[in-house]
């Protein structure tokens, strides 16, 4: 759990980073604390994990990539952790989850396949089905994107 | 899209980290070898096209103290747009997408605990008054590729 200052902190960084030339001077001065104590702090919350990646988000469709499936896997709860651990293996593989299955929906492995069209998404699953024998599988396209927003955490 | 070789090699760089450091730019730039205005300037520039959505941290939800989860709807074609209203009014929704199948409207939810989840849930039954929508959380997460943004949950 984060302390109240901690929380107050991410809520600061998650606005991202100004083009000034010292853009954590900026941050610190709302927060009250120094450039420094900023700094490390942040540095702290990368070693714990709380912080995933301080980078630059990118618009994937803009770089080439302007497909991506859901390719969803029914895999047993027995060999799920095997299974999702080779289908994540693939490059091309962005994302892979465990999830739990309901009556209505037997698929618990899902990935997000980029290529750069569909029927190279269609191809890639092919191939993960193949080399993996994960048998019964979809591959599901989106057809639009209706929100795609970052996180605001304790607003 | 109108990219020099500099542009590429500044994004490249930045995908997999910003120096976190009193002067981050200046930085930037001995690395790449070019100036601090230049690095400024081109960063603007991607952002203003769009091609940078953001920069600064990414945070991993759960080590923030929230929780997630992915649902799936069967929505009547007729009512996409206002469903989709409903849905995305809440703060929590940070993806939704309309795929092909039966289940055609995607959304992953945040929020800070299970129960705020299930009461979310709950109103988005109601206000719609669709009851055919699947809660799959994740058990395990085998795989998040860090320099893709599509999800956060």
């Amino acid at each position: 759990m984060l302390t109240e200052m901690e929380k107050k902190i991410v809520r600061e960084l998650q606005e991202g980073l100004s083009l000034e030339r010292r853009p954590f001077l900026y941050i610190a001065e709302r927060l009250g604390m120094t450039e420094g104590q900023l700094i490390d702090k942040i540095k702290e919350f990368m070693d714990r994990g709380v912080i995933r990646r301080f980078g630059a988000t990118l618009r994937h469709q803009d770089i080439g990539f302007v497909a991506n499936a859901m390719v969803v896997w029914k895999v047993g709860p027995g060999r799920a952790v095997e299974m999702g651990q080779r289908l994540a293996d693939f490059p091309e593989v962005t994302h892979c989850y465990n999830r739990k299955s309901l009556p209505d929906w037997p698929y618990t492995i899902f990935t997000m396949v980029h290529g750069r069209t569909e029927e190279d998404c269609r191809e890639i699953a092919r191939r993960m089905s193949e080399a993996t024998g994960a048998g019964d599988y979809q591959v599901i396209f989106s057809s639009r994107e209706l929100k795609k927003n970052s996180m605001k955490y304790f607003v | 899209m109108d990219l020099d070789k500099m542009d590429a090699r500044l994004l490249d760089y930045i995908q997999s980290g910003l120096p976190v450091s009193p002067e981050p730019y200046r930085e930037m730039a001995s690395v790449l070898d070019t100036n601090e205005e230049d690095i400024i300037a081109r960063l603007r520039r991607l952002i203003d096209m769009g091609i940078i959505r953001r920069l600064g941290a990414v945070f991993d939800s759960r080590k923030v103290g929230y929780t997630g989860t992915l649902c799936a709807m069967k929505v009547p074609t007729d009512r996409i747009t206002e469903v989709a209203g409903i849905i995305n009014a809440f703060p929590g929704i940070t993806h939704n997408y309309l795929r092909d199948h039966d289940y055609n409207m995607w959304f992953t939810l945040l929020a800070e605990s299970q129960e705020n989840i299930g009461a979310i849930l709950d109103e988005i039954r109601k206000k719609t008054g669709i009851a055919d929508l699947i809660d799959l959380p994740a058990e395990h997460i085998f795989k998040i590729r860090v320099n893709f943004d599509l999800s956060e949950e």
